[in-house]
């Protein structure tokens, strides 16, 4: 009997403490995000903080749409090379300073001059900018440039205090202020970072929560087990392999978007000596080895069927997705058809280079015994990430297992891996058809000019096959179930307007 | 022993110098271009240039080398790429917490470790020392990563008796300071413990039978008497020593235990600026915990000295 009284009342206290801290949510990160600076940030669980903490210009919905944030509107003029925004009225800093155009112009500058930037390139097409009032700013570009306003969905457009960055410059990071819905107030690195509700936030009425907490947790089955004792309210991605567990988990809910990255295969096809191989040379064997795979088994073998079976830049869940190319499934006959075709009748042995990391190594294992059967011999080169990187990108490769974050722009994820001279082509790709292709997608403002473009590419790579494109991760987030109203976005941030806990 | 201390300082020198070059040799001897993975993914050419130049990356080697150790002198250990803290500022942030993970640890491992030692020794050849021997043996065996995440499904999952991982500094807190900090230093104090046993049962077995452990029970003094005055007494050197050691150790960072339970401590510090190839942060805690090291080291010896008269004659 007292047994059971000391129970209840435990179980009346640990109610009431919930209930005193019901409005500080906490969220378990995968890694410890870099430094606090939007202009000068690089990973993607960064961006998961700055979600709450600092506003851009634009936003976009779960279907891509891009939607007003601090710019409630904006025009093209007719030849595409000015871009008029008109901006929130009676939005501020943390600090107190209000928003205008003039912090706009700050801003861009700031992106476009401090000398530690990363966004240099995101915002390189624009020439100048000027407020033309208190709440309306011009951008005047050097030449036509559609994925601008993509850009100012992301780092490139969160807006930070100016009188901040004049004070803090290069160390703006230590300290953040921006206009998000959260203001910055302290972070222990490899601990948490601390958030709390910003008063004068021009949409406060949306925020259900005083704090928010992000706790770097890098042990899946630890941000797990931390959800399940009540540590956390909710967590991001959550490991492929945990989401039968978490779904039959009564107090947890397992919420999931499919990212706009994507998982390749890049094969270097004129990138110096490396290029030098029956892979590298021949368009039918790239064809072979994507048709010796079969997708779905990579899908359920790898990531127990969580993830999006894929084969062109864009995952099938997007708008840009070319749906006359789905797809295909696993043909060996046609596989070794085809290279009997392109001269190699007993097979052919290639190396592909590939992450040393778990689940990436397990992949190319799958992909190594399916390609056997098809009489391509995988021999698979297991390097550290940062290696793997330097030999792809001195073309001291044959083929290379990597992917793509995505971005929120088409143009993101094909344009400079597949245009002559692109930034980050690393097999060296060229073809004028697809360079004029893609060029005209990235300079036109008409959406449904750039589909018909990028359609018409997906129609040329996918004979060429620089890439051999295998899947999209997907974004999964579980979460305790007393939390309510969070929506799933295919950038995999954490937006939290209008997520609560329910009573 | 003023004059003792004074000359193992001063040989300890040349190994603080050994190990700068090292720390700092084997760093760029990683394969991997480091400005490759802070450039970010779109790997714009312009700012590898500036990074690499920021970072004196084109300069020879010696040139960074001497460049480093010149900071080092003026107290400067750098910035980290990553987050643009001062590399002394973290290191004075991790200290606290890696200090309290391991004296925490420490003292269970003392608790666990002596007694069972002593009791095992004492008890050569009965049950009581074969449960001791093996209990020891499956603390040495069982890893760390495996023990942690058990504990954190068994105590913080089905239980809910301690949060599962985090940290709460001790100024903040004290009660969920050590409450978050316990199952960590039950984990690590265990192996600690086993080692403990062990050397303490080797030790207090030879003791033992020395002739004057026999001539105390000869005079008819009491057992316990025998056992933690005359015996556990001069067993004691071997033991200080290996505490020492260990403390080092921890000192270093217990990189698994850290990762498992959050704890913001050097070796999750130091694992994530490998992966993130934040060099002046390798450098500067690996540097760090390698001349505590050293120091603990000459503290072990002095403690030997206090502890062992003979010793104080050479």
């Amino acid at each position: 009997m007292t047994t059971k009284r000391t129970f209840a009342l435990a179980l009346a206290m640990g109610l009431g403490a919930s209930w005193a801290q019901a409005a500080d949510l906490r969220i378990g990160l995968q890694d410890d995000p870099d430094v606090l600076d939007p202009d000068q940030s690089r990973t993607f669980v960064g961006r998961i903080v700055y979600a709450s903490l600092c506003d851009k210009l634009v936003d976009i919905t779960p279907d891509l749409e891009i939607i007003p944030q601090l710019a409630t509107g904006w025009e093209w003029s007719d030849d595409g090379l000015e871009l008029t925004m008109t901006l929130r009225e009676g939005a501020s800093f943390h600090d107190g300073e209000p928003f205008n155009a003039a912090a706009v112009v700050a801003n861009i500058d700031r992106s476009q001059n401090l000398e530690e930037s990363r966004r240099k390139s995101e915002v390189k097409s624009i020439a100048s900018v000027e407020a033309v009032d208190d709440y309306t700013v011009k951008f005047t570009l050097a030449s036509p440039d559609a994925t601008l306003i993509a850009q100012f969905a992301d780092r490139s457009g969160m807006m930070l205090s100016p009188k901040a960055t004049a004070e803090a410059g290069v160390e703006f990071g230590l300290n953040p202020v921006c206009s998000g819905p959260f203001e910055f107030v302290e972070r222990v690195q490899q601990d948490r970072i601390v958030l709390e509700k910003f008063a004068d936030y021009w949409n406060a009425d949306a925020i259900n929560f005083d704090k928010v907490i992000f706790l770097p947790i890098p042990d899946t089955t630890v941000r797990l087990a931390n959800l399940r004792s009540g540590d956390l309210d909710m967590l991001e991605r959550l490991a492929a392999t945990d989401v039968a567990s978490a779904s039959a988990d009564d107090g947890l809910i397992v919420e999931q978007a499919v990212s706009l990255g994507y998982q390749g295969i890049t094969v270097n096809v004129a990138n110096g000596a490396g290029a030098d191989s029956p892979i590298g040379q021949s368009e039918l064997v790239r064809k072979a080895l994507s048709l010796a795979i079969d997708r779905d088994v990579i899908n359920q073998v790898v990531f127990e069927g969580a993830f999006a079976p894929g084969n062109q830049s864009f995952p099938p869940t997007s708008p840009w997705y070319n749906a006359d190319f789905p797809v295909e499934g696993r043909d060996v006959d046609a596989a070794k058809a085809l290279l009997a075709e392109a001269g190699f009748p007993d097979g052919i042995e290639i190396d592909i280079q590939v992450a040393n990391n778990p689940v990436q190594t397990q992949l190319m294992q799958v992909v190594q015994a399916m390609a056997g059967e098809a009489a391509i011999k995988i021999n698979i080169v297991a390097k550290e990430f940062a290696t793997l990187l330097s030999d792809q990108s001195a073309g001291d490769y044959t083929a290379s297992q990597i992917g793509w974050s995505g971005r929120v722009d088409p143009d993101g994820n094909i344009h400079q891996f597949m245009t002559t001279g692109g930034g980050i082509n690393d097999s060296k790709y060229s073809n004028p058809e697809v360079d004029a292709l893609l060029d005209k997608a990235r300079t036109s403002t008409d959406l449904a000019v750039r589909k018909e473009s990028y359609d018409a590419a997906r129609a040329i790579l996918a004979d060429e096959l620089p890439i051999i494109y295998l899947y999209h991760v997907t974004w999964i987030w579980a979460l305790d179930d007393k939390m309510q109203g969070f929506v799933p976005y295919p950038d995999g941030m954490i937006r939290l307007e209008g997520v609560s806990f329910n009573e | 022993m003023l004059a003792f201390l004074g000359r193992r300082c001063l040989i300890a020198i040349p190994t603080i110098i050994l190990i700068s070059i090292f720390v700092f040799g084997l760093q760029k001897l990683l394969p991997g271009d480091p400005v490759l993975v802070m450039a970010g993914e779109e790997r714009d050419p312009e700012l590898i240039a500036l990074l690499r130049e920021k970072y004196r990356l084109n300069d020879p080697i010696p040139v960074q080398y001497a460049a480093w150790v010149g900071n080092i002198v003026q107290g400067d250990l750098g910035i980290s790429l990553r987050t643009q803290q001062p590399v002394t500022a973290l290191i004075a942030e991790k200290l606290p917490v890696t200090v309290q993970l391991a004296v925490m640890a420490l003292i269970i491992a003392l608790v666990i470790g002596i007694p069972a030692g002593v009791l095992s020794a004492y008890k050569k050849g009965t049950w009581i020392d074969w449960v001791a021997n093996v209990v020891a043996l499956s603390g040495l065996s069982v890893p760390n990563f495996w023990l942690g995440i058990m504990m954190i499904l068994l105590v913080s999952v089905q239980l809910g008796w301690l949060p599962a991982s985090g940290y709460v500094p001790l100024s903040e807190d004290p009660g969920q300071s050590i409450r978050t900090m316990l199952m960590p230093a039950f984990v690590l104090g265990t192996a600690l413990a086993a080692t403990l046993m062990r050397h303490t049962r080797s030790a207090m077995l030879g003791v033992l039978q020395s002739d004057y452990v026999r001539t105390a029970r000869a005079k008819g003094m009491g057992e316990g008497t025998v056992l933690v005055k005359h015996a556990l007494r001069n067993a004691l050197v071997p033991i200080v020593t290996v505490t020492t050691l260990l403390f080092g150790e921890l000192l270093a960072g217990a990189v698994l235990t850290e990762q498992i339970f959050t704890i913001p401590g050097f070796g999750k510090l130091v694992v994530d600026a490998v992966f993130n190839r934040d060099y002046a942060v390798v450098q500067g805690v690996v540097l760090c915990t390698g001349v505590a090291f050293i120091f603990l080291n000459i503290l072990a010896d002095a403690t030997q000295r206090v502890l062992n008269p003979r010793m104080r004659q050479e």
